[in-house]
């Protein structure tokens, strides 16, 4: 069985997918579907979903479409969450790489360095680092980078280390390759089936680390996105509970489909796996 | 010499009640928001310490909600006809809460202590040649110049009195009395648990007759907006004084049984909020670019669905609740149009310009939204800036903004809350509350000086109606409300606010009903 086979029939990955689809071609499509832009004020404030015509999700404090902010949120969480989790990987596959390979001090230093940015907590380290670097929307996608790429480094040193115990990683140094040759041609492709499941998760991650600092008040004020949606309708939840619900569910949504995919992912890259069925 | 004569007490009381007999007793329970850092009212000025400092220390005088004096630790005072004596006659019997008696030495020392510690008393007293007692109950101040606004600067905040004998000749900022702070008021400290609560009891021994009448006071810590509301809602407190909880909780609570909402209480500030264009900079250094802005403002807009319909849009730097208002000046409509066509004129190329709100909760940056929204629509592109309150003031302070929220206290008179906002010689890095836009304008200048020495206040107004006008049609900076705090109190505590300080000074004649 391909691969692609073995993902359509996972049912969960296909939903997974379908959603992911969907609000990716929602945040294309942003700018056609409301050309006003996200902050403009078309109605009363206040006004309940499903109760006027053109305004599905109701208006918000200032009396801004809903739906439009959701869908402008949608660019800034998938932007935020693809160009983070590249970001991390750029930091964390390297550094992992060169760790496992070569061991000795190199791994030593290399995973030092790496528990130390474990050591502090997640979301304390990405608050305090937006907070100095000011927030907008390269501060924050800086922060979460940052604060994302440990795990990945530890997962890649691992993989790293087993594949390069292979005979044909000996093979190959007989035959007088290069470290960096056998390296980067004849180790990392063989590691690249967790790496892309993880970063899948990362992705999701990501989002909710976006959202947590937009709802802090972290976020860029001049953009409009999920986190900042709930953020600004916290201190009117008993009143209007549409304005967090919604860009909540969206939230719940992406961040599943997300997960979904990567566990599809996760099993049809390891067909050993996929025949047991998931444990 | 003329005469102003003192409303006694008693008439005061029986207008302000009606036929209602006051009972005495009880307990109130307030915020105060957020803990104030001292109590110690000739040290510490800020909002939260004058709310509560403000039942233990008097000052000579107090104003009504037309901004008149009244009778306070004073009972009579006369200022002669070229304004350049002030004499006052303090009331009889008073004692201080640790029983010294009270006399006009403790006066003449509180305008020492305050010239080091106060920074609009020393602004106000510059203009004062000398002060002496020729008795114990009179105090007399003599004027380098007249100075019409001098008589504003007499409330508790503005010129607390302190006690002599517990200060003179200690350290006042490390004498350990400022934890137990000692004044005449109608309210004695008791106790203080920091992050909790501040407990004040009745001065049994108060000057006034029959007052005060509740025996407890409980200012309340509470530093969640959200929680300050459930506070209220639980009936945990009974007062939530303005800007205690964000805007759109307001409403909510006000529907609530036996729950009364007033607006009143500010006449004495006037808090007025603009945005800071700088002057010196930028789109924002045209005046085509600023009066574009005031066009695109859709203030009114606002006003009714940031501010809940409370304020008012003003019309120019004075506001309307302030001595020497006028509205008879240039105009600026919400007209998007018509900004267009300035922009137009003035050849603006798109220049993004900066914008910081100010760092106060919700409201504050919905605010920053709409405007930002209202701009844009007539093709300024603005960019939000962030900061916490450090960094508003940070860079508020040092010029580097574009356009920048504030919002500022008036005082009750134009020459001792708008001038410094205006006049070139209080253009000066380092403070958020001066001339922050850097407005220059000699002819201004001269007029407000001429202004604030003027006795005679007919060609006052005459004088500062042209300084509104003048300054309305440069628009140096961007007026946005006069801001309304609504206080929110259960219907049954009676007379609650009755001066232009309200609750800062009020709890003196409040009363509950059983």
């Amino acid at each position: 069985m391909t691969f692609w086979k073995r993902f359509i029939t996972n049912r969960g990955a296909l939903f997974g997918l379908a959603i992911l689809i969907a609000v990716l071609l929602l945040a294309l499509l942003a700018p056609l579907l409301f050309p006003r832009g996200p902050w403009a004020m078309v109605q009363r404030p206040f006004l309940v979903p499903f109760s006027t015509d053109g305004l599905p999700l109701g208006t918000d404090t200032l009396g801004r479409d809903v739906l439009a902010g959701l869908v402008y949120g949608a660019r800034v969480s998938l932007l935020v969450g693809l160009v983070s989790t590249v970001m991390a990987l750029l930091i964390g596959v390297p550094l992992g790489a060169l760790a496992g390979f070569y061991g000795k001090w190199v791994d030593e230093a290399a995973m030092r360095f790496t528990e130390f940015f474990q050591t502090i907590p997640n979301f304390a380290l990405a608050i305090v680092l937006v907070a100095i670097l000011e927030p907008s929307l390269t501060s924050i996608t800086i922060a979460i980078a940052i604060v994302s790429w440990p795990p990945v480094a530890r997962l890649v040193r691992a993989e790293v280390m087993s594949v390069t115990r292979r005979e044909y990683v000996d093979a190959a140094r007989l035959a007088g390759l290069s470290n960096m040759h056998i390296l980067v041609r004849q180790v990392l492709p063989n590691t690249v089936s967790p790496i892309i499941v993880m970063a899948s998760l990362m992705v999701a991650t990501a989002i909710l680390l976006e959202s947590s600092l937009s709802f802090l008040g972290l976020g860029d004020p001049n953009i409009m996105s999920w986190g900042f949606q709930i953020g600004a309708a916290r201190t009117v939840i008993r009143s209007a509970w549409w304005l967090s619900f919604f860009p909540g569910a969206a939230i719940v949504l992406t961040v599943l489909a997300l997960n979904l995919i990567g566990e599809g992912l996760n099993d049809a890259l390891n067909p050993h796996l996929s025949r047991k069925g998931r444990s | 010499m003329k005469l102003l004569k003192a409303t006694t007490f008693l008439v005061a009381a029986a207008m302000a009640t009606g036929a209602a007999a006051q009972q005495d007793g009880g307990r109130l329970d307030l915020i105060v928001q957020p803990e104030p850092p001292g109590l110690m009212l000739g040290l510490v000025q800020n909002g939260p310490t004058q709310m509560v400092a403000g039942q233990i220390y008097e000052g000579l005088l107090r104003y009504n909600q037309d901004l008149e004096p009244q009778p306070s630790l004073a009972k009579e005072w006369e200022i002669s006809d070229d304004g350049m004596t002030y004499t006052f006659k303090l009331q009889e019997g008073v004692k201080w809460h640790d029983g010294e008696p009270f006399s006009a030495a403790d006066v003449i020392f509180t305008t020492k202590f305050l010239q080091d510690n106060h920074a609009r008393f020393r602004g106000a007293f510059s203009h004062v040649e000398s002060v002496e007692a020729p008795d114990d109950n009179t105090i007399v101040i003599h004027m380098k110049e007249p100075y019409g606004p001098f008589i504003n600067a007499f409330e508790a905040g503005s010129m607390p009195i302190v006690p002599k004998h517990i200060y003179e000749g200690t350290d006042y900022a490390t004498n350990e009395m400022n934890n137990t702070p000692i004044g005449t008021g109608p309210y004695t400290f008791v106790e203080w648990e920091k992050g909790s609560f501040i407990h004040l009891k009745k001065n049994p021994d108060y000057y006034l007759d029959g007052l005060p009448h509740i025996d407890d006071l409980y200012y309340r810590v509470v530093p969640d907006a959200a929680s300050r509301a459930v506070a209220f809602e639980t009936g945990e407190v009974d007062v939530l004084p303005g800007g205690a909880i964000e805007n759109w909780d307001v409403a909510r609570l006000t529907k609530m049984d036996n729950v009364c909402s007033t607006s009143e209480g500010w006449e004495f500030f006037a808090p007025h909020a603009w945005m800071w264009l700088n002057n010196r900079e930028g789109p924002t250094s045209n005046k085509l670019f600023r009066k574009a802005v005031m066009y695109a403002l859709d203030r009114e807009f606002v006003k009714d669905v940031v501010w809940n319909g409370f304020g008012k849009v003003p019309t120019g730097p004075v506001s309307s609740k302030t001595n020497f208002y006028t509205d008879d000046v240039p105009q600026y409509p919400h007209d998007p149009e018509k900004a267009k066509e300035l922009l137009k004129e003035m050849g603006y190329d798109g220049t993004p310009v900066r914008l910081l709100p100010l760092p106060y909760g919700e409201t504050w940056q919905r605010w920053a939204e709409a405007v930002k929204q209202n701009l844009e629509e007539v093709g300024i592109s603005v960019d939000i800036d962030s900061a916490d309150v450090a960094g508003w003031n940070e860079k508020t302070a040092n010029w580097d903004y574009d356009m920048a929220f504030t919002y500022l206290y008036q005082y009750g008179d134009p020459a001792l809350g708008v001038a410094r906002n205006y006049i070139e010689s209080q253009i000066q890095k380092g403070s958020p509350w001066n001339n922050v836009e850097g407005y220059v304008n000699p002819e201004v200048d001269a007029m407000w000086e001429a202004a604030a020495v003027e006795p005679d206040n007919a060609k006052r107004q005459d004088m500062y109606t042209e300084i509104q006008q003048k300054i309305v049609e440069d628009v140096p900076v961007a007026w946005l409300l006069e801001i309304e705090f609504p206080t929110i109190y259960r219907c049954e505590v009676k007379n609650l606010i009755t001066t232009g300080i309200g609750l800062n000074d009020g709890l003196r004649d409040a009363w509950i009903e059983q």
